[in-house]
């Protein structure tokens, strides 16, 4: 192997494993912040987190509504037109839970949020950050952590769960209607579509799904509040830094989609 | 029983810096300031002067505890400015900073800005912050425009804003960077009113950086200092100042001439 070559995979080594550190240093100061200062400012902190719970929450309702129509609409269509010379029993109420229940409601949720909103963070932290109000909450004795991280964590974990609900639930609707429109003789009438459904799911699968989204939005929050606050920056720095978070954030959510996928296997629900 | 003078009740320098060497926040391997010696007691005005660049808003931040000595120490009324974590917030208000530009919150109004300490350690509603803060306010003549927000605002307003929001938690130590830089001239003038009264009125103790002396110029209630390529020098009364810097002080004075003329 050359030399240069060797150096050069040795320092993104050394790079990934760094920021993988700072990752993690940075999520355990988060969540020991949110347990030791549950209490503390509550009238500065309350609108705080109903604004970022809007923010991540229903101000994307409009765009995850066509993202529902768009799921639903392409899951069935392109699953139910390749498997429907099959002819399986419950294949479309099969389909839609594996595919919109397990795996692409929860990551789609979570990437279109860390497009519309973790982007935002990182460049609203990373500017706040070059142009010293940091520092101005620092002055003031008030924890950066507290005041500028934790709303955001909260909002996008509870942001992704909701989002992710009603991406399923829309995406089950509008799967449901295309279903209907356009291959009647495969489709079930609605109480045989949803008992389909219901028979797929399992009770794990509403944990899971809990348990994901909220992993999903923390590691959002935590990826993209990392690189727009824990270090210093200049503002010409920002934007570059910007399109390094969305990229983790990206990666770190695949990796967590196939833990859960590992889970699925290892519970017998796929 | 009479009262404590302020020295018995304040018997630690309120800022003393032994050795410290202030790092640029940016990059702390790039040194400031280095071996600073500098003590301030109770109730001193303290003027630092220095050119633009000259690293006098890190040495404020050391000052403030906000940045840690790359060597040395930083001893806030007697204590350790390292140990001015959390669980000793009081202590840490004791200390207020007014930034150059405000650094006022974008996304507040002007009285969410001014109220946000407030708020954030006394867990005051806003009703409430409205009826504490209304003198400070009417003073500082800020009552017009406590809706707007800080883009809404000309740099004069925001400045003041800034100085009211580190006023509302009753500092004892005023550290203030450039505060008179790009104000207009009634702005000027109410400035150093304003912070002659406070010094007088609280017994405030004030630290502020400039790159202008002229408004202190000749001053001899004041004590000086100056940072000049990496040296910091307290040197003590204007007189002082002019005989041991002289030239420095001469190209300072030039240095604001010109830039006003510009």
């Amino acid at each position: 192997m050359p030399p240069a070559f060797a150096n050069r995979v040795g320092h993104q080594l050394v790079a990934f494993l760094l920021t993988v550190r700072g990752l993690g240093a940075f999520a355990l100061i988060i969540l020991g912040v949110i347990f030791r200062k549950h209490k503390v400012a509550r009238e500065v902190m309350q609108p705080r987190i109903r604004h970022e719970l809007a923010r991540s929450g229903s101000n994307l309702i409009p765009v995850f509504t066509f993202l529902a129509l768009a799921l639903g609409f392409l899951v069935v269509g392109q699953t139910v037109t390749q498997l429907g010379a099959i002819k399986v029993p419950g294949l479309v109420g099969r389909v839609m839970d594996t595919v919109v229940v397990r795996e692409l409601g929860p990551l789609l949720a979570a990437m279109l949020i860390l497009a519309r909103v973790g982007a935002a963070n990182v460049i609203e932290l990373g500017t706040a950050r070059a142009t010293g109000e940091v520092e101005a909450l620092e002055a003031l004795a008030i924890d950066p952590v507290h005041y500028l991280v934790v709303p955001r964590v909260l909002g996008m974990a509870g942001g992704v769960f909701a989002l992710t609900m009603f991406l399923i639930l829309g995406a089950l609707g509008s799967g449901y209607v295309m279903a209907l429109l356009f291959f009647p003789d495969l489709t079930p009438p609605p109480g045989q579509y949803l008992a389909e459904i219901a028979d797929w799911l399992n009770w794990m699968d509403f944990v899971l799904i809990l348990v994901k989204t909220v992993a999903f939005g923390f590691i959002i929050a935590v990826v993209t509040c990392y690189h727009g606050l824990a270090q210093p920056l200049r503002q010409e720095q920002v934007s570059g830094v910007a399109v390094r978070a969305v990229t983790q954030g990206i990666v770190a959510c695949t990796l967590l989609d196939l833990v859960f996928i590992i889970v699925y296997l290892a519970n017998g629900l796929v | 029983m009479s009262q404590p003078t302020i020295k018995e009740a304040n018997p630690f320098p309120v800022l003393e810096l032994c050795q410290a060497t202030a790092g640029a926040r940016l990059d702390p391997g790039v040194v400031l300031a280095a071996d600073v010696n500098w003590t301030v007691n109770c109730g001193e005005y303290w003027v630092v002067a220095g050119e633009q660049h000259a690293g006098k808003t890190d040495l404020l931040m050391l000052a403030a505890g906000l940045l840690p000595p790359v060597t040395g120490t930083c001893h806030l009324f007697g204590m350790d400015a390292r140990q001015l974590d959390e669980h000793r917030i009081a202590e840490r208000l004791r200390v207020g900073l007014v930034f150059e530009d405000g650094q006022l919150f974008p996304e507040l109004t002007l009285l969410q800005n001014i109220a946000l300490p407030l708020q954030y350690h006394r867990n005051l509603s806003a009703e409430e912050v409205v009826r504490v803060l209304e003198p400070l306010f009417d003073r500082m003549e800020l009552t017009p425009l406590a809706g707007r927000r800080p883009a809404e605002l000309s740099r004069n307003w925001r400045k003041r804003a800034g100085l009211a929001r580190a006023l509302v938690m009753e500092p004892e130590l005023l550290l203030l960077d450039n505060p008179l830089h790009g104000l207009g001239a009634s702005h000027r003038q109410w400035w150093l009113k304003f912070l002659d009264e406070l010094h007088r009125e609280r017994s405030l103790t004030v630290v502020l950086a400039t790159d202008d002396l002229r408004p202190w110029a000749g001053d001899e209630r004041r004590r000086f200092a100056l940072l000049h390529e990496g040296v910091f020098s307290p040197a003590g009364s204007w007189a002082e100042l002019c005989r041991t810097h002289a030239r420095t002080v001469a190209a300072l004075q030039a240095g604001a001439e010109t830039a006003t003329a510009n």
